[in-house]
């Protein structure tokens, strides 16, 4: 039996116990107050002792080296830490909102929606990932919605982080997790991959937008590994007004093989907000499961469904979103120079991608169509020309868009643009130093000024040697 | 308390130095050497010395297998470490050598224990380098964390209470929390000689407060100590390994 350690109004290291509001299977949490901390709190405390769960002890062990160590909005922030050998604690912010899970009665949800949620899971994700957590536990009623519309993970117990011991690997060797959710790696013993997260957020988002799990609800091993060889129905088949682009995203996420899914979360996050700008593969149109033949085929090649202790996994820093700003009308030696740049950085790293922007500036006064003299439609054109820049870069089409963004204001709108769509590294071309130009002042001088990644400048080849 | 723990520092003066710079410009309080002082590199009085300095200013210091084998001319070793055994042994001088023959196999600190090899059988110098050797030695103490080196490459590993081992390789730089709820058995990497491919020399940061170790990487001027090692005419693969770290 496991002694009772917590009661209402036990003060442990100044933290005033209330209410009980929640009992899992591993630990149970406590509303908490203490005077000077004014953000509302709770207190996690775990199973210890005789017939406890040796999971609960473990996993709490994970959740405190971890959740202390995370930043940013979309994790809990951690208030204190009980010292394991006494009072076993982790006392943290209570987010106010609600989960995912009461969405659970909405399903299906719109197709609109399903990509909204999918958007900002993935930017959550993202930031995780980029601290070097595998969340490892993605399912509704981890996902917590601010009021102000923001996502917060919950629960690290499950987490793997790539720079500490992982104690929850060696300790159990069956897999860990929440069975609808679990992706194939995991279930061969693999924690490490943090495209593991990307299964989980498919299976979330395939089963928002259908209101069918992909893989069925089954906790026996046997059916949860089926999903090593067996596809799931495709949603057009469910549902056939399912956009192809989102099939399209959902499938991918999907894909057992995890290089077969998305190089990252921020990719992800990128694809789900330009929807217009996904490439359609034979995913998208996909109406049935794949043949028999073709599931037999994986059924028994060990390469996917032996357990291994390995991932093959990508660094962050091999998959960045590249954005190059592009003026157009500037001369087409510092367009060719962009190019060669681009060139070189999508040439070493293959799971880079690139976005390039254009912005088109509105006039002070006069009032804008989006036609011009000749009735054209500007938009069109720019997007087109922008195109026709990137073709010599022989790009695959899921690691290209093309973006124009309407603005006053280029540098800002690039700024915005790099900030929203987690780019990591903006080329762009240096001032030209006309007349215009240092009235205007410089873009690229802005743009480097105060864009949160890297920028490099670019400036056309010498053409003729400076006198010394 | 902040504790310095080195490791395997084979007499390599450029290596030592900028470890202990680094230390005490990280604020150490105290100085650990987990043995191996001599062998292999070109300086082996001046370490030697130092160890003795910084043992009479209150560090604690164990014996390594080098180090005994300068005093046990049977001690087995490979050909290289025994070339570069039979020299320093013609270096160290009378009271280097009774510093040497007097340092304990182990010690033991609060709930740590140091040990230059494998803690359950000190002196038959065991190299602890995955789970089985770790939960043997680990057996062998009743130390919340033991910390040795002999390895030349870093590790970390921990028993639960059911005896179920972790191992992980540590990244430079990140502290690793030693949760009272286990014990750790800490692998150090090399001052003097990093087998583990990167240069630099290894050695931790034991945070006594906050309970956590953090591994740490500092380059030296490899070069000074590989052309010092040719100088004294030993072995070449002695001098260039040190480049690469192998």
């Amino acid at each position: 039996m496991v002694k009772p350690l917590i009661t209402p109004a036990t003060e442990i290291d100044g933290f005033h116990v209330e209410e009980r509001v929640h009992k899992g299977g591993m630990a149970t949490i406590w509303r908490v107050t203490k005077p000077g901390i004014d953000v509302p709190m709770l207190m996690k405390v775990p199973y210890l002792g005789e017939g406890a769960d040796p999971a609960a002890i473990v996993s709490f062990e994970m959740e405190q080296m971890i959740l202390p160590r995370l930043k940013g909005p979309h994790v809990p922030r951690c208030i204190a830490v009980g010292d394991l050998a006494v009072q076993p604690y982790l006392v943290m912010e209570r987010v106010e909102g609600t989960s995912l899970l009461p969405r659970l009665n909405d399903l299906p949800l719109p197709y609109d929606e399903v990509a909204q949620i999918g958007w900002k899971v993935a930017t959550a994700l993202d930031d995780l990932h980029r601290q070097h957590v595998v969340h490892l536990d993605v399912k509704p009623s981890n996902i917590m919605l601010r009021p102000s519309g923001e996502i917060v993970l919950l629960d690290f117990g499950l987490s793997h982080h790539q720079q500490l011991p992982d104690l929850m690997q060696e300790e159990f060797r069956i897999p860990f997790g929440t069975a609808p959710y679990l992706s194939p790696e995991q279930l061969r013993g693999i924690r490490s991959d943090p495209r593991s997260d990307q299964f989980a957020l498919g299976v979330l988002l395939y089963f928002f937008s259908t209101d069918v799990r992909p893989f069925g609800e089954s906790e026996r091993l046997s059916n949860m590994r089926t999903r090593l060889w067996r596809d799931p129905v495709p949603p057009r088949r469910l549902r056939p007004d399912y956009p192809l682009w989102l099939q399209e995203i959902v499938l991918r996420l999907l894909e057992p093989t995890p290089s077969w899914r998305y190089p990252t979360m921020a990719q992800l996050a990128f694809d789900l907000s330009h929807p217009e700008q996904v490439k359609l593969t034979t995913r998208a149109e996909k109406l049935k499961r794949d043949t028999f033949t073709q599931v037999l085929r994986r059924r028994f090649d060990t390469d996917l469904t032996w357990p291994t202790a390995r991932a093959s996994t990508v660094p962050l820093s091999a998959a960045p979103i590249v954005a190059v700003a592009i003026d157009l009308a500037a001369t087409s030696s510092l367009n060719e120079a962009l190019r060669a740049t681009a060139q070189k950085i999508l040439a070493t790293l293959p799971a880079a991608r690139l976005a390039c922007l254009n912005v088109n500036r509105h006039h002070r006064i006069a009032l804008d169509t989006t036609l011009d003299a000749e009735g054209h439609n500007k938009q069109i054109d720019r997007l087109v020309a922008l195109r026709h820049w990137a073709q010599p870069l022989k790009l695959d089409e899921a690691r290209l868009t093309v973006h124009v963004l309407e603005s006053n204001d280029p540098a800002g709108a690039i700024l915005e643009f790099a900030e929203n769509n987690r780019v990591d590294h903006i080329l762009i071309g240096a001032r030209d130093p006309s007349l215009l130009r240092s009235l205007l002042g410089s873009v690229s001088a802005k743009v480097a000024a105060e864009a949160t990644c890297s920028v490099t400048i670019v400036r056309p080849l010498r053409e003729v040697a400076l006198a010394s | 308390m902040l504790i310095a723990l080195f490791a395997d520092i084979h007499a390599n003066r450029q290596a030592f130095s900028a470890c202990l710079d680094a230390a005490y410009t990280q604020g150490a309080e105290r100085i650990v050497l987990l043995g191996d002082y001599v062998g292999y590199g070109a300086d082996p009085e001046w370490a030697v010395d130092t160890a003795m300095d910084l043992v009479a200013k209150g560090a604690a210091a164990v014996l390594g297998n080098h180090d005994f084998a300068v005093g046990d001319p049977g001690e087995s070793m490979n050909l290289e470490a025994m070339m570069a055994i039979e020299w320093t042994r013609r270096q160290l001088g009378r009271e280097a050598r009774d510093f040497l023959a007097g340092l304990p196999l182990t010690a033991r600190e609060g709930n740590r224990l140091y040990v230059h090899a494998d803690a359950s059988a000190p002196n038959d110098w065991n190299y602890v380098v995955g789970t089985f050797e770790a939960s043997r030695s680990m057996a062998a103490t009743e130390a919340h964390v033991t910390l040795c080196g002999h390895v030349h490459r870093p590790g970390v590993y921990s028993m639960s209470p059911t005896a179920k081992m972790t191992a992980f390789t540590p990244v430079a730089g990140v502290p690793i929390p030693l949760l009272p709820g286990r014990r750790w058995l800490v692998v150090l990497g090399a001052v003097g000689q990093p087998r583990d491919g990167n240069p630099a020399a290894a050695w931790a940061l034991l945070d006594t407060v906050k309970q956590d170790i953090t591994f740490c990487r500092t380059p030296y001027d490899v070069a000074a100590a590989a052309a010092a090692i040719r100088a004294k005419g030993l072995p070449a693969f002695l001098a260039e390994r040190l480049f690469k770290g192998i």
